[in-house]
């Protein structure tokens, strides 16, 4: 009978054992190597505190687990009925009720007071040197920088592992589910804040290595910020369920030198500023066949399929609405379907892409109406709605 | 005396019996068919992430398993699993011939099935069944919903009623129909969980009915409740459903305790400690988890004065959590203790709820909980207070009661093995969750980034063989019953002390006709 106390106290301790495991990986995580076993302290000072609590309160856990069971194991060895013990027969005790209430809740309170300045400190929204606009869509990112001087920078992220990675077709990439087409970029050691919020359901912006997880609400803006203390490439997940794509819609953040910040966004308000000219210009057929097949890969191959046989969209090859009229074309794929997965792309394309997109379905797949939009017509659909 | 009124026979003695004992075997097996639907569904969730990539399932139907899943543990496998022990043995525990209202009971029972039958029955319909998590926050379960949402909300609305009568059934039991001398402190600690329970049930179950109510009207009536489009607010969502989820979590969770605490001083041969504190406890969480639902809600962008307060609540729940745990453990000090398959359970319960309970007090730290919201690390604290928590006592209580309920001794090699292969399977499954989800993994996801995939793999592996052991359970209970060893023993335990172990073993059809004299 001994044989099984032991199998119980070896087998019982397996969980005390793996959080010590657990508390002494922590110490591998400060190697700025990301730990698998434990929570990252990451780049931010935020961040770091939020691991030091964490592993407080861990280690207030690990010592009073290791008390806990120390007596119910050395109960479990010593005081059994194959030892021929009597039982006792005592049920209460009042001095020792008390203090078992009354310390534990002294700890509390000398863990709520670091948490409590914590949970302050990062409600400090002050003093934030640039504005960032996250909103989330389903199923990619939409950044749009707001308080810089010239052309209004904005544009999605979405995941970049292809389909055949996923499929298990290929092989999968380092970075396999946590790469983006486009990341958000932000300078150092500058206080940025994140201004949150959704187009369809509720998201949540998560990046350990900043410690930012905040949830982005259709219909209202949250607040968050982070201040990355070194440069690297941090990446997330969508943290809230949100619909089929959930797992796929990662975060990239790209910290970089303020000098790397400012000439990235140079160069991405200068693309800004071209869209704006090609937005005046006049486009041959095969010009918008041509960009509008990359912006059918990014936009729409996901449901309406490579070959516009559809999937969770309907079929665009043969399609009435393709083969049909030009505005009531536009109508689709700039509003969208309501009550169906079907988004409305008018916001999320310039009138180039989305000129260009509808274009290249009116020519593809089969499809053969010759006919095209320009900018312009996207631009006067648009407008005269 | 009771032998004219046997059971009647066919199948109308289980479609119209009043009988607490048939309503409560009936109870005990549907959740227990629940259990194992709730199970298959988990096993094609670790199916499909026994490797990253997607292999088995597509991404919405994955969603829809882990909605399912939810669903169908936590509302057709826990809680109807307790209310069948509860009316097993609430009666034969305070000497009362039967429940107070016992058509009501028969009702109560009879319109689960038909409402898991329906919300079961949305795997097959168009658009698919609910994908949105057993949460199903807004506004992806209303305007982004599959059109099966209606079916969904009409099948809550079904077992809440069930749930709220079988709880006005019990307080009005327990209140009106304890056996002379049978004070409220004389009652037996599982009498007090569930009456306590039965409360908790009843104020927030029409708050849940009222939840989906609104997301009805938001769906088919036009109105705004959840969409801030039409003037109304996502978060109301979450604050609503949270005000009943969070009582629901210790609706699971304090029949459990009561189950322990009938059962560990059994097998200590000792009274249990502190029973005057335990209930005092009991009490304390039972209103504690009134004022703390929003700290599921931490990341949803509360003001900071509402993040502390719901901080300091939360944080208050580890003192009576921590009087039981350590009125349990003081329970076993000195006494003389044996390890039979329902002490074996209890046991596992108290080591892994009290882990269950450390993650949980990590998790009301505010400021943490930005990292492990939503995370694999969340997953693995409520499954350690669920299901090594719930089903754990639960499986406990079937070993303790089984041969005072069919007069047959269970196979106790067998038992054993189930538990020691249950608590290996358990925490292989579920132990390194708690690294992934520190490390970055995100809940609800069908596939994941590479970083994760060893302990991923650890995990699907446990969950198989955690889900083959109750293969085992199933066995050793129908083999008992078809076949045990036939016992006549009152008392199976001798440690056990109560009033259900003064009754003749079987159980009668009809027990203490007359009641008992309780000193």
């Amino acid at each position: 009978m001994c044989f099984e106390a032991k199998r119980l106290y070896r087998l019982a301790l397996g969980p005390v054992l793996m959080l010590l495991a657990m508390v002494s990986a922590g110490a591998w995580a400060a190697d700025g190597e990301r730990s698998t076993v434990n929570m990252s302290p990451g780049v931010t000072e935020v961040g770091q505190t939020i691991f030091d609590l964490h592993m407080i309160i861990l280690w207030i856990c690990v010592i009073i687990g290791v008390l806990v069971f120390g007596v119910m194991f050395y109960s479990i060895i010593y005081h059994r009925k194959s030892r021929g013990v009597t039982p006792a027969t005592f049920h209460e005790s009042t001095t020792v009720e008390i203090a078992w209430t009354v310390v534990p809740f002294i700890i509390l309170i000398a863990m709520a007071v670091p948490a409590t300045k914590t949970l302050i400190d990062i409600y400090n929204f002050d003093d934030a040197e640039m504005d960032i606009m996250v909103t989330g869509y389903q199923w990619k990112w939409k950044y749009e920088y707001l308080n810089d001087a010239g052309e209004n920078v904005q544009f999605f992220s979405s995941l970049s592992t292809p389909q055949s990675e996923i499929l298990n077709a290929e092989a999968k990439g380092e970075h396999y589910l946590l790469e983006v087409d486009e990341p958000v970029v932000i300078p150092v050691n500058t206080k940025v804040r994140f201004l949150m919020t959704a187009n369809d359901v509720i998201h949540s912006w998560w990046v350990p290595e900043l410690a930012v997880k905040k949830d982005a609400i259709p219909g209202f803006i949250n607040e968050t910020w982070t201040l990355a203390t070194e440069e690297g490439i941090y990446r997330g997940q969508c943290a809230e369920l949100c619909g089929k794509d959930h797992g796929f819609m990662p975060i990239v953040v790209n910290v970089v030198s303020k000098e790397e910040y400012a000439e990235w966004l140079a160069g991405k308000q200068a693309e800004a500023a071209k869209i704006k000219e090609l937005m005046a210009q006049t486009f041959s057929l095969e010009e918008l066949v041509e960009r509008g097949k990359g912006v059918y890969e990014r936009s729409c191959l996901a449901c309406h399929g490579a070959n516009g046989e559809g999937g969770v969209g309907t079929a665009i090859a043969g399609s009435a609405i393709a083969n049909g009229d030009m505005q009531g074309h536009l109508d689709v794929v700039a509003n969208g379907v309501a009550g169906t997965a079907m988004q409305a792309f008018g916001g999320q394309l310039n009138d180039v892409d989305l000129a260009a997109v509808v274009t290249y379905q009116r020519n593809a797949f089969g499809n053969n109406m010759g006919d095209m939009a320009q900018p312009i017509d996207v631009y006067n659909f648009k407008n005269g709605q | 005396m009771g032998a004219h009124h046997g059971p009647a026979k066919g199948l109308g003695r289980w479609l119209f019996t009043t009988n607490h004992k048939d309503i409560g075997t009936m109870y005990l097996w549907f959740s227990f068919a629940m259990f194992i639907l709730g199970g298959a569904f988990a096993m094609i969730i670790r199916a499909e992430l026994f490797q990253p990539g997607m292999q088995l399932v597509e991404p919405g139907f994955f969603n829809q398993m882990t909605t399912m899943h939810g669903l169908v543990m936590v509302f057709g496998a826990i809680m109807p699993a307790f209310v069948g022990l509860a009316n097993w043995m609430i009666p034969m525990m305070i000497g009362a011939p039967d429940m107070a209202l016992p058509r009501m009971n028969n009702w109560s029972f009879w319109i689960l099935p038909p409402a898991f039958l329906i919300l079961a029955s949305t795997l097959l319909m168009e658009g698919g069944a609910p994908g949105f998590g057993w949460t199903f926050y807004a506004p992806l379960s209303t305007t982004y919903a599959p059109p099966s949402v209606t079916v969904f909300i009409f099948s809550i609305h079904v077992l809440g009623l069930s749930s709220i009568m079988g709880s006005i059934n019990i307080i009005a039991t327990v209140m009106n129909m304890r056996a002379p001398g049978m004070t409220y402190m004389k009652m037996p600690l599982f009498v007090w969980t569930w009456l306590i329970t039965a409360f908790l049930l009843v104020a927030v179950m029409p708050v849940l009915a009222g939840c989906v109510t609104m997301m009805l009207m938001d769906i088919h009536f036009g109105t705004s409740f959840f969409s801030a489009a039409g003037g109304g607010d996502p978060v109301l969502f979450q604050h609503v459903f949270w005000f009943f989820g969070h009582p629901e979590v210790y609706i699971i969770i304090l029949p459990a305790f009561g189950v322990v605490s009938q059962i560990i001083p059994a097998f200590s041969r000792k009274p249990l400690f502190g029973y005057d504190s335990m209930v005092y406890a009991t009490a304390s969480i039972a209103f504690l988890s009134f004022i703390v639902w929003a700290h599921h809600m931490y990341t949803v962008g509360m003001p900071v004065a509402g993040e502390l307060y719901f901080m300091y609540a939360t944080m208050l729940i580890a003192v009576p959590t921590g009087v039981k745990v350590f009125n349990w453990v003081s329970t076993m000090w000195r006494g003389a203790m044996s390890f039979e398959t329902p002490m074996l359970f209890s046991l596992g319960f108290l080591v892994l709820f009290t882990i269950g309970g450390f993650t949980g007090l990590m998790l009301s730290i505010a400021p943490s909980d930005f990292q492990y919201h939503d995370s694999y690390f969340v997953v693995a604290h409520f499954h350690y207070v669920m299901v090594a928590g719930a089903v754990f006592s639960m499986t406990a209580a079937v070993y303790y009661w089984l041969p005072k309920w069919c007069g047959k001794m269970y196979n106790e090699t067998m038992g054993k093995t189930h538990f020691w292969i249950s608590f290996i399977g358990f925490n292989l499954t579920f132990f390194p969750q708690h690294f992934v989800g520190l490390a970055g993994m995100p809940r609800r996801i069908p596939d994941y980034a590479l970083q994760f995939a060893d302990f991923n793999m650890m995990s699907s592996v446990g969950a198989f063989i955690y889900g083959s052991s109750q293969i085992l359970f199933l066995y050793n209970v129908i083999a008992t019953i078809v076949s045990g060893k036939p016992t006549s023993e009152e008392k199976t335990w001798d440690g056990a002390e109560g009033l259900e172990w003064t009754v003749p073993t079987p159980a009668p059809y009809h027990t203490f006709e007359t009641p008992p004299a309780v000193r």
